[in-house]
């Protein structure tokens, strides 16, 4: 550790914003000439200027070097400070933090990666990896639910994917006007639409409702509980083990997550105020 | 401070430790010692022995502390002083950095490290343990407690053996205490009729030290007296918790009645936490100034008792009292010793004394072994 300690920020510039829906940003961060390395999954504290700090997962693609890409919702005065941030601005930037989505388990088998919402965010970086060395992996099936067309994240490029058929890509919204062709309904109901192999490993990020559910269907479809990965999330204030406000359980999630096997969560994951 | 070494017992008689205490401030320690303070014997800065809290002793029960004088000159004759070293080494309040923009950026400045050298005067078995329960926290990773470490760097302990039991003691039963066995430079058991002390030797550092002052090599009967004060301190404990296959028990009784109960009489007012001498939960406040241009970020202690400890965008996660105490006490029970390979728990007993309803872990825990397997929750998987 250097003397600035683990709770130091450093400065990062925005280099590019993306604007992904109306509460949406996905934030370019690079500094002159840093080389930058991260595995999916990763998050990293992201510091207002006198605001405040959040922990907000790596949503970019993990071969890029250049810069490290985070999207943000605003739902507080620190996401709002950060998704306003204008191109050139600074932030400050700890991390990264956290175990990964763990690719190595995935190779040579299927993937099911599902996400809810914003939940699509730390799980982009899996895509791009596994788009990267398609080969190595089975059959890959992106399962991506939002609140309504409008909300759902990366459109684009998810419908590039789609077009691509490299990623089998389902799509579903809660509530949807006239003109959407795809599925209305929660993201669980996606699953029955695919197929399952004894193999298959699901990758799940999203509200702890929506896991729940998923993990509820998984099961059901006799995907084993060593099998399933979530991404877990509770309030963060030092990301270092320290502050103890993320523990679940026996695990720090800062620290022994944000990425749970499910084996590892059963035993609390169905526990209301755990 | 390093490793044991059983060396031969001696004896200082008051004078002797005044000398001691005199020794360690000649070689720029600060000595942090139990005196008397707003009614309570607490643990701060003093000077000398003539600071000590001389013939004062405290009755503590569930919800209860008070002063009450011994009638002797014993300077040691109290069970736990209010609070432990927690706020000497993880302090209540701290600086982490300041930054200020400059440019379209910003730096970042650190206040200067603490550098003192402390000597810690009359620390009981229960406290110098939780030193150790929060080393684990703070210094051994992934990523160490830069402050942390520095206050924690260069230490003199002279540990006190109790010469009695608080009424909400329980040491015995957390395998902590009361007898120190390590973890000092000099151990004192305090003997009266003359009022004299046997000091054992933990350290060469103590050694050193102790080779500068007036004494006397202990003689058998002297051992043997001092090995009966904390024997019968051993056997009067005010409390007891059975610890046997604590951890699973708690784990599975997550839903078991007796939180609902215990959520009833408390109030979620967090003192046990703060009163505690391993709780390490801290929040970190950044701050800017009105001008924009410059900011801070500050650590200061927080406590699962609150309902922003687990706050989420939309809501915190333990919104009820019941899973507020549930978290707490399986936390220092259980969770702990799958966390740091510890309890976090060391039997001082302050949560009892200082709950202001006087809810007390002992029988807490008691009261779920009675009715292990009792269930009152909706939880569990489908």
């Amino acid at each position: 550790m250097n003397t600035a300690g683990p709770m130091t920020p450093r400065p990062v510039v925005v280099r590019n914003i993306h604007i992904e829906s109306d509460d949406v940003v996905t934030l370019d961060l690079a500094t002159e000439s840093e080389a930058w390395s991260f595995q999916p999954g990763q998050f990293n504290m992201l510091y207002a200027f006198g605001v405040g700090e959040v922990p907000v997962s790596m949503s970019g693609d993990p071969s890029q070097t250049d810069r490290l890409v985070h999207t943000i919702r605003s739902v507080g005065a620190v996401t709002e400070a950060l998704c306003r941030t204008p191109l050139g601005g600074v932030v400050g930037l700890r991390g990264p933090f956290g175990t990964p989505w763990p690719m190595d388990t995935v190779r040579g088998r299927d993937l099911v990666v599902v996400a809810g919402g914003l939940g699509l965010a730390p799980l982009r970086p899996v895509l791009y990896d596994v788009l990267r060395y398609r080969s190595d992996y089975g059959r890959i099936s992106l399962l991506a639910g939002a609140r309504t067309p409008e909300d759902l994240l990366f459109k684009r490029e998810v419908e590039r994917w789609k077009q691509q058929a490299a990623i089998d890509v389902h799509l579903s919204v809660d509530r949807a006007p006239a003109g959407w062709n795809g599925q209305v309904g929660v993201v669980t109901s996606l699953l029955s639409s695919i197929d399952i192999s004894a193999q298959t490993v699901a990758f799940v990020c999203g509200p702890e409702v929506m896991m729940r559910f998923t993990v509820r269907e998984l099961q059901r479809r006799r995907v084993p509980a060593e099998r399933i990965y979530l991404s877990m999330e509770r309030n963060m204030k030092c990301a270092v083990g320290f502050c103890g406000h993320c523990q679940l359980g026996p695990s720090f999630v800062c620290k022994d997550g944000p990425i749970f096997r499910y084996e590892q969560l059963k035993s609390l994951f169905w526990l209301p105020e755990i | 401070m390093q490793g044991t070494k059983r060396q031969p017992d001696h004896i200082l008689n008051v004078e002797g430790l005044a000398q001691l205490l005199r020794a360690l401030r000649a070689d720029a320690y600060r000595l942090v010692g139990p005196t008397v303070r707003d009614g309570a014997i607490v643990h701060a800065e003093i000077r000398g022995i003539d600071d000590l809290p001389a013939g004062w002793t405290e009755t503590q029960e569930a919800g209860t502390y008070r002063l009450v004088p011994r009638g002797d000159g014993a300077l040691f004759g109290f069970s736990t002083a209010a609070q432990s070293y927690k706020q000497v080494f993880f302090v209540p309040r701290l600086r982490l950095l300041k930054l200020r923009r400059k440019d379209s950026s910003f730096t970042v400045e650190h206040d200067a490290p603490v550098t003192s050298r402390l000597a810690l005067i009359g620390a009981r078995s229960c406290d110098l343990h939780a030193i150790e329960v929060q080393d684990r926290t703070l210094l051994t990773g992934p990523f160490a407690d830069p402050d942390y470490a520095a206050r924690r760097s260069d230490l003199f302990i002279v540990a006190v053996q109790c010469g009695q039991s608080g009424g909400t003691c329980f040491c015995a039963s957390m395998g902590t205490g009361p007898r120190s066995t390590a973890g000092f430079d000099l151990a004192l058991t305090e003997l009266f009729e003359p009022h004299r002390f046997l000091v054992q030797v933990g350290t060469e550092a103590g050694e050193r030290v102790l080779a500068r002052l007036p004494r006397a090599l202990a003689t058998e009967s002297e051992r043997v007296a001092a090995e009966g004060v904390v024997e019968q301190t051993a056997q009067s404990m005010g409390r007891r918790m059975d610890t046997t296959g604590i951890k699973e028990l708690l784990y599975r009784n997550l839903e078991h009645p007796r939180w609902d109960d215990v959520a009833e009489r408390c109030l979620g007012c967090t003192n046990c936490t703060l009163a505690c001498p391993t709780c390490f939960c801290s929040t970190v406040e950044d701050t800017g100034d009105l001008t924009g241009e410059s900011a801070e970020r500050w650590r200061r202690w927080d406590s699962c008792f609150t309902l922003d400890h687990s706050y989420l965008h939309g809501g915190s996660v333990r919104t009820s009292t019941r899973s507020r105490y549930r978290q707490w006490m399986t936390h220092k029970l259980a969770s702990w010793i799958d966390q740091f390979g510890t309890s976090g728990c060391v039997g001082c007993g302050r949560c009892i004394t200082w709950c202001p309803v006087g809810i007390d872990i002992t029988e807490e825990v008691a009261a779920i072994r009675r009715a292990d397997g009792a269930c009152s929750g909706e939880g569990g998987a489908p």
